[in-house]
């Protein structure tokens, strides 16, 4: 490594959990003016080894040398004082609170807060690297986006010079990305060192010069970006060489199933939601829902499954058997579920829309039937075959049917609640943000999943974050902006530029035909 | 003619309590600890003067009395009683995480006991005919106001007629508001009450910003018992006649939406609206006065409708009021 000064040097690193070894012995070298992508799949200890750095694990073994010394990093204060930061997956940051003030928030110094000075240095930094940032807006008025851009100042203005970010682009838009991207690269030219974990290989072969691969808690190599390719990388992190692609067979005889037309939602607050929407969901397709989140992804499904007023228009539900139109709004939602529309959201929290967390499988399971039962008393037997049915099926990783759904991982918490709406072979499945958080295999499963539900005839709306997947899995893809129609493109060949355009501006991307 | 010369300081006095106890209970809400034991700490806080100033006027000759011990001695002991009901709701609450509202409720119902019980016991020590102890010599200093303030007409009626600790309150009412929203610590204990979880990974420390916010409103709250004794009711100290003053601080803070400075006034305009009944002629009909005497908690109510529809994220309580902060949950 010819003329590149380290500034971290992580050697021998053991972490365990428990049982687990989350990192066996890992080596890693991180340079000043280089951008490293660590790569691995959910599970392989990325995260655990940075969170090292950061100060939030203190690891079992090993020793960390920054610029050449070896320290000790006990609390993300620690690791502020050798000019480590790190931007964690979930931003932290006081909604009411201004830029300024999250930013200087905890930092010691004079008793009294100068904001003027403190806006006037935030503003020194952002103009440095190109970022846009208020100084004086408050964190709840911010988009995703901007939110992430106070979380860089943040760790910037702390005077870090090694920077982390944990899979960054996973909620921004491609324009978006493309720009945190350019800032990154300006920070790099500036001599510091940046680490970013990510699942997604394009960004890895665009953003990175040196990749380092971590499996199951091993390293297991590093190299220039320019010199690998994707096919090689994904092999090195699985172990094995596999496919990375999802499985799209052509519809099977798709008939109209659901007929929105001109639906118009608005929320508690009487803020437009949705402005006249309209599409078909045919039988036998996946429909994929693109959109900046907060588009009115959410109020759509609600309004499907009747857990929100519509204010205008119709919502036709066309009957699999005899093809009887009927209309949906101001139906009870419970009539709405028993015709054989399922909703499972999955929402950021994971369980809050549901799942109850305190509450075990079979309980769980019986939120959907509870009804049934004959008499006074639940019927408990049916809900704990069904469980039983779920967590084999599924292959969740469970304890036992007892254990309260709170206490599984993310990816099985998902699992249990796809599967109960499955199981209740709806011939409408609305699903939004079902992988969130998921890593590979466990995606792949759920998308299996969706796809046997789309071969069993059944009309899948597929609410997804990720464009990459909704581009693979989709067969037409519906695109809201600010709560309208932006587009609706079939899935096949389209591009994620163009939905990328089409999410930000109405009826954008046209100009790419 | 409405007297207003008469009508303000009246006010005043009853404006007082309901200062000191609502800024106490906003310091203590900003940490995201809900406190309920407000009325409790603000009865142990009064008791606790009463018990320090019974003790040095009962062993000193009226003749031999020291101003500066006969303030000082009642001062200490209501800080240090409504110290120690502070560090009781933090240990239980911020420590072994238990629920806020049940611990609030308890301390209220065991600091009225508390009270209550010594209060008995020192009026029965006194042998007094009614129910009740003076401590009038001590009463006279905390009321004791600047000597000029009775030449200067309804100046001084209206600004300088009030015994030390209604300035006091209102300088702690000040330095409040200039400290949540000027300063350092200010900035990390509002983090503190909005997300422990972002407060903690900036490096603050949550359970010691608890702990203090805490203790420090519970001391200031007590101080608001110590003035309704002392000075409100010129040192005569009868049981349960504190009534239902410690609510109306709880109220008061939502009335204020959480500022201390707007809580100055907030707490002078619900002392008139207390004591409004007794300036407007009602004649003979008592319950046109039982009307007017709803009046605070009809404003309240008021108020709340008010604020709920003018949706502003500014004017919510603390995201995280009324919930224990532990680390390692998910």
């Amino acid at each position: 490594m010819d003329g590149k000064v380290a500034a971290v040097q992580m050697r021998d690193i053991t972490k365990s959990f428990g049982p687990v070894v989350a990192n066996d012995k890992v080596w890693l070298d991180i340079y000043k003016g280089e951008i490293l992508a660590l790569l691995g799949e959910n599970g392989s200890g990325k995260t655990t080894l940075m969170n090292m750095l950061s100060g939030i694990y203190f690891p079992d073994e090993g020793k960390i040398y920054v610029d050449g010394r070896e320290v000790v990093i006990r609390s993300p204060k620690d690791a502020f004082d050798l000019g480590i930061g790190m931007i964690h997956q979930h931003f932290k940051l006081v909604d009411v609170l201004t830029a300024a003030e999250n930013i200087v928030l905890g930092l010691p110094g004079r008793g009294r807060l100068d904001m003027r000075a403190v806006a006037a240095k935030v503003r020194e930094i952002s103009g440095r690297y190109g970022f846009e940032v208020d100084p004086m807006q408050k964190v709840y008025d911010m988009s995703v986006s901007q939110k992430q851009t106070v979380e860089i100042v943040k760790v910037l203005y702390r005077g870090a010079d090694i920077l982390i970010l944990d899979e960054p682009t996973a909620v921004l838009t491609p324009q978006e990305a493309d720009k945190l991207f350019a800032v990154l690269r300006s920070m790099r030219d500036d001599g510091k060192a940046i680490v970013i974990i990510t699942h997604k290989l394009h960004e890895v072969e665009e953003l990175s010069d040196r990749v380092a691969i971590l499996r199951r808690g091993h390293f297991v190599g590093d190299m220039p970006t320019a010199k690998t390719n994707a096919m090689e990388m994904t092999n090195m992190m699985v172990g094995r060489p596999v496919t990375l692609n999802i499985e799209r067979p052509q519809p099977k005889d798709p008939q109209p199933r659901l007929e929105v037309k001109d639906l118009t939602v608005r929320d508690e607050d009487g803020v437009l939601k949705l402005d006249k929407v309209s599409f078909t969901a045919y039988s036998g397709e996946i429909l994929g829902v693109a959109g900046i989140s907060g588009s009115g992804q959410k109020e759509l499904l609600e309004a499907i499954a009747g857990l929100h007023r519509a204010e205008g228009g119709s919502i036709l539900y066309l009957d699999a058997q005899s093809g009887e139109p009927e209309e949906l709004i101001g139906k009870d939602p419970r009539d709405i579920s028993d015709m054989g529309v399922a909703l499972s959201f999955v929402p950021e929290d994971r369980l809050g829309m549901g799942l109850v967390g305190d509450m075990d499988l079979t309980d769980n399971m019986m939120l959907r039937s509870f009804r049934r039962g004959k008499g006074f008393f639940t019927d408990r037997k049916g809900p704990h075959k069904l469980a039983e049915r779920v967590v084999e099926e599924l292959d969740v990783n469970t304890p036992s049917i007892e254990t309260p759904v709170r206490r599984l991982s993310g990816g099985n918490v998902q699992k249990v609640l796809v599967g109960r709406e499955i199981s209740s072979a709806p011939t409408v499945l609305l699903t939004a943000y079902a992988v969130r958080g998921l890593d590979i295999n466990s995606s792949y499963t759920i998308y299996d999943l969706i796809n046997k539900q789309k071969e069993r005839g059944v009309a899948v709306i597929y609410v997804g974050e990720d464009l990459d997947v909704l581009l693979e899995l989709c067969d037409r893809i519906l695109v809201l902006c600010a709560g309208r129609v932006s587009g609706l493109i079939p899935g096949r060949g389209a591009t994620k530029r163009r939905v990328g355009l089409m999410m930000t501006k109405l009826g954008g991307g046209a100009e790419d035909e | 003619m409405f007297d207003f010369v008469s009508f303000i300081p009246r006010a005043v006095a009853q404006g007082v309590p309901l200062m000191l106890g609502s800024t106490g209970e906003t310091l203590t809400q900003k940490s995201g600890n809900l406190n309920l034991g407000l009325p409790g700490v603000m009865y142990v806080g009064a008791i606790c003067g009463v018990i320090g100033s019974f003790m040095y006027e009962t062993n000193t000759a009226a003749e031999s009395m020291n101003g500066f011990l006969a303030v000082s001695i009642p001062l200490i002991c209501c800080l240090a009683g409504s110290l120690l009901m502070g560090l009781l709701y933090c240990f239980l609450t911020v420590t072994l995480r238990a629920n806020q509202n049940v611990t609030g409720l308890a301390m209220t119902t065991f600091g009225v006991g508390f009270g209550n019980f010594f209060g008995g016991s020192l009026i029965k020590l006194t042998d007094s005919e009614v129910p009740s102890i003076a401590l009038s010599a001590t009463s006279g200093y905390f009321k004791a106001s600047l000597p000029f303030a009775g030449d200067l007409g309804w100046f001084g009626r209206i600004f300088l007629s009030y015994g030390m600790l209604a300035y006091v309150a209102v300088a702690i009412a000040l330095s409040c508001a200039f400290f949540l929203r000027r300063t350092r610590a200010g900035l990390n204990l509002r983090a503190v009450g909005e997300d422990p979880a972002t407060a903690d990974a900036a490096g603050i420390d949550v359970t010691r910003y608890k702990y203090k916010a805490t203790c420090i409103g519970c001391m200031i709250a007590g101080l608001g018992g110590l003035y309704y004794v002392m000075d409100y009711a010129s040192g005569v100290w009868s049981n349960d006649a504190f009534g239902d003053r410690g609510w109306l601080a709880i109220a008061l803070v939502i009335f204020t939406m959480w500022r201390p400075g707007v809580g100055i006034f907030a707490s002078i305009l619900f002392g008139g609206l207390y004591i409004l009944y007794l300036f407007i002629p009602t004649g003979m009909d008592l319950a046109v006065k039982e009307l007017y005497k709803m009046l605070p908690y009809l404003v309240t109510i008021a108020v709340l409708i008010i604020v709920s529809l003018r949706k502003s994220r500014e004017n919510e309580p603390p995201r995280h009021l009324g919930l224990a902060y532990f680390r390692e949950e998910r």
